[in-house]
């Protein structure tokens, strides 16, 4: 990157010409960033904070909301589905994290290579991406329907059966995205480190493990972070596959909030359920941006 | 090391194979590879088996779906199921969501670019704050806020409206499109900036005729990426529209549900339809639009 140079400060760079008007010449002005910032904040910034707030109060959607003091927060602690809930959203972001990752990575490296067969079976898989999650959840609805469906029993009826749906349903939709990515990512390894291991005698796996996956460890950030906000919204997948059932076995956090909120309009409960999501969201995600050096992105060329 | 969002698998693709073989070791990218070979048929078939399932379902006649395999090839194929959805508001719901898509693609556009490039440009502490907002803005779910934006969107008399979809679907595209744009924005080089300083060009002259014309990669990544987030939209509409005016074609589907009930033919043939229009799309363009979401992924 030629950009080292001008890295020390741009604005106190000596030697480089400078025009009278300062050193602030050429940049624009920070006005030109307001309205996007301020749409932003307006559209969710605010709503995050209004949802703390209504989370203090007892509300049905009509009228004026009525402060309750903690009694929302001590219902939700209470509340024997928190903690199921908590669970299974957890388990379920963890394995559909692993599931989609480990495929998508295998696919996106194979579909990487330049073969003519390659191009077109990538081309097939990209399908499922064309169709929205409502649609894709409606097609498995109908597929997983006992009297109908390709799989006899009723598989969305257990407890097992309609979690590893919801996975499925989920990886069916996303993996094609994500195989995207990682074949991105595998196109921008320099050959040169191929080279290197091969003169060193590394086979064809040991390549894969020692240079391919090291060197995906941004691509990897980056799709592991849309992955788990991803599976934080399998809301419509659980709404049309299982609604939260059998019992409440696949209530995810979203959506008991939305069944708090728009089934007994509980808005006030719901708030406080919405406040929790924001926080564990936000704890996880500064997890993995920390974890991963994303905000620096810490380039995988290094030392080379 | 400034990359090319866009891949060129055809351009780079032919040339090699054409050489002799002993020449030059073959790229890595061109040996074959049995093993992952066999784990890509696999994939082919849990791909293939829905799609075919659900094609041969949506053309099976009604009397003939209960306690039909859906793997097996309907005895008298019909096209009415087709007919039935046809007549129920499709095309409706399809115009809507082509609205909600072309309007949350150019808001998100507008405001982003901008924003992008002061980000970039500018290394004061309120254009770090605003960046870190957004890079922390990727992780919150559109969920967590739809209490609150209910009540914000009544409060402007915007429920049950388009506006209702676009606005909010549109501010949470944002995140990933100023970390998109910003990626690409820093590829610019600084050089260049320079260059056009000196030829006295002002920031927003900059903008439109260096920085625009230089990262149409990042913008088209952008432009495709919001598009398919008002597409695939469903929560929004869900809560913040009610009447058949405003609805998009996810909600239309989900409707179908109830309305076709047992009908589970006539629903496939929605899900069917539901993707004939950016399956076209895809046919059309396959190239931008995967080059597009393959720049989600930064570098």
């Amino acid at each position: 990157m030629s950009t080292s140079v001008t890295k020390g400060g741009p604005r106190t760079g000596a030697g480089r010409p400078r025009r009278g008007t300062g050193a602030n010449t050429g940049r624009p002005h920070a006005a030109l960033a307001l309205p996007g910032v301020l749409f932003f904040l307006f559209f969710a910034a605010v709503p995050m904070v209004l949802a703390f707030c209504l989370s203090f109060t007892q509300w049905n959607g009509l009228g004026n909301p009525q402060p309750v003091g903690l009694a929302n927060w001590r219902k939700l602690f209470d509340d024997g589905r928190l903690t199921q809930s908590l669970t299974v959203t957890v388990l379920l972001t963890v394995v559909s994290w692993a599931f989609q990752t480990v495929v998508s990575i295998l696919l996106g490296v194979w579909a990487a290579g330049r073969q003519r067969n390659r191009a077109i079976l990538s081309a097939i898989f990209f399908v499922p991406f064309l169709l929205s999650s409502t649609a894709i959840s409606l097609l498995f609805y109908a597929l997983l329907d006992p009297n109908f469906g390709i799989i006899h029993g009723d598989t969305l009826g257990s407890t097992n059966g309609a979690f590893l749906a919801i996975v499925f349903v989920g990886g069916w939709q996303f993996i094609p995205f994500h195989t995207l990515i990682y074949q991105g990512g595998a196109r921008q390894i320099p050959e040169v480190l191929y080279q290197a291991a091969a003169i060193d005698g590394a086979g064809r796996y040991r390549q894969f493990f020692s240079i391919t996956l090291p060197q995906l460890r941004n691509t990897a950030t980056t799709s592991g972070v849309l992955m788990v906000v991803g599976s934080l919204t399998y809301f419509e997948t659980v709404l049309i596959l299982t609604q939260g059932g059998p019992g409440t076995d696949t209530a995810i956090l979203p959506y008991l909030m939305y069944e708090a909120g728009f089934k007994s309009y509980d808005f006030g409960y719901a708030s406080a359920i919405a406040s929790f999501l924001v926080v564990a969201a936000t704890a996880l995600s500064l997890l993995l941006v920390r974890l991963s050096g994303f905000g620096t992105m810490r380039s995988t060329r290094e030392g080379m | 090391m400034s990359h090319d969002t866009l891949p060129h698998p055809v351009k780079t693709g032919a040339a090699p194979v054409a050489r002799p073989a002993g020449r030059r070791r073959r790229h890595w990218t061109q040996r074959p590879n049995p093993l992952a070979g066999l784990g890509s048929i696999v994939w082919l078939v849990v791909v293939i088996v829905p799609v075919y399932a659900m094609i041969t379902a949506s053309l099976t006649p009604r009397d003939e779906a209960l306690g039909h395999n859906a793997l097996k090839p309907p005895s008298h194929p019909t096209l009415a199921n087709y007919s039935t959805v046809l007549h129920n508001g499709f095309f409706h719901y399809l115009w809507n969501t082509v609205l909600a898509a072309v309007a949350v693609v150019a808001i998100v556009l507008v405001l982003c670019v901008p924003l992008a490039y002061v980000a970039v440009r500018t290394r004061g502490f309120w254009s770090g704050a605003a960046f870190r907002l957004f890079l922390l803005g990727v992780a919150i779910p559109a969920q967590a806020v739809v209490v609150p934006l209910y009540l914000m969107i009544a409060k402007l008399n915007l429920y049950d409206s388009l506006l209702a979809i676009i606005l909010p679907t549109a501010a949470f595209a944002m995140p990933v499109a100023i970390l998109v744009l910003t990626g690409t924005l820093r590829d610019i080089s600084e050089e260049v900036y320079e260059a056009m300083a000196l030829d006295g060009a002002s920031p927003l002259r900059m903008l439109f005729q260096l920085v625009i014309p230089m990262s149409k990669g990042g913008i088209s990544t952008v432009g495709i990426y919001s598009a398919l987030q008002a597409w695939n939209g469903f929560l929004f509409p869900l809560i913040f529209t009610q009447s058949e005016g405003p609805r998009v074609l996810t909600l239309g589907l989900f409707n179908y549900v109830s309305q076709f009930g047992v009908n589970i033919p006539a629903l496939l043939a929605s899900v069917v339809l539901s993707g004939v229009p950016i399956f076209a799309v895809y046919l059309v363009a396959r190239r931008a639009l995967v080059g597009g979401l393959m720049g989600v992924g930064g570098k």
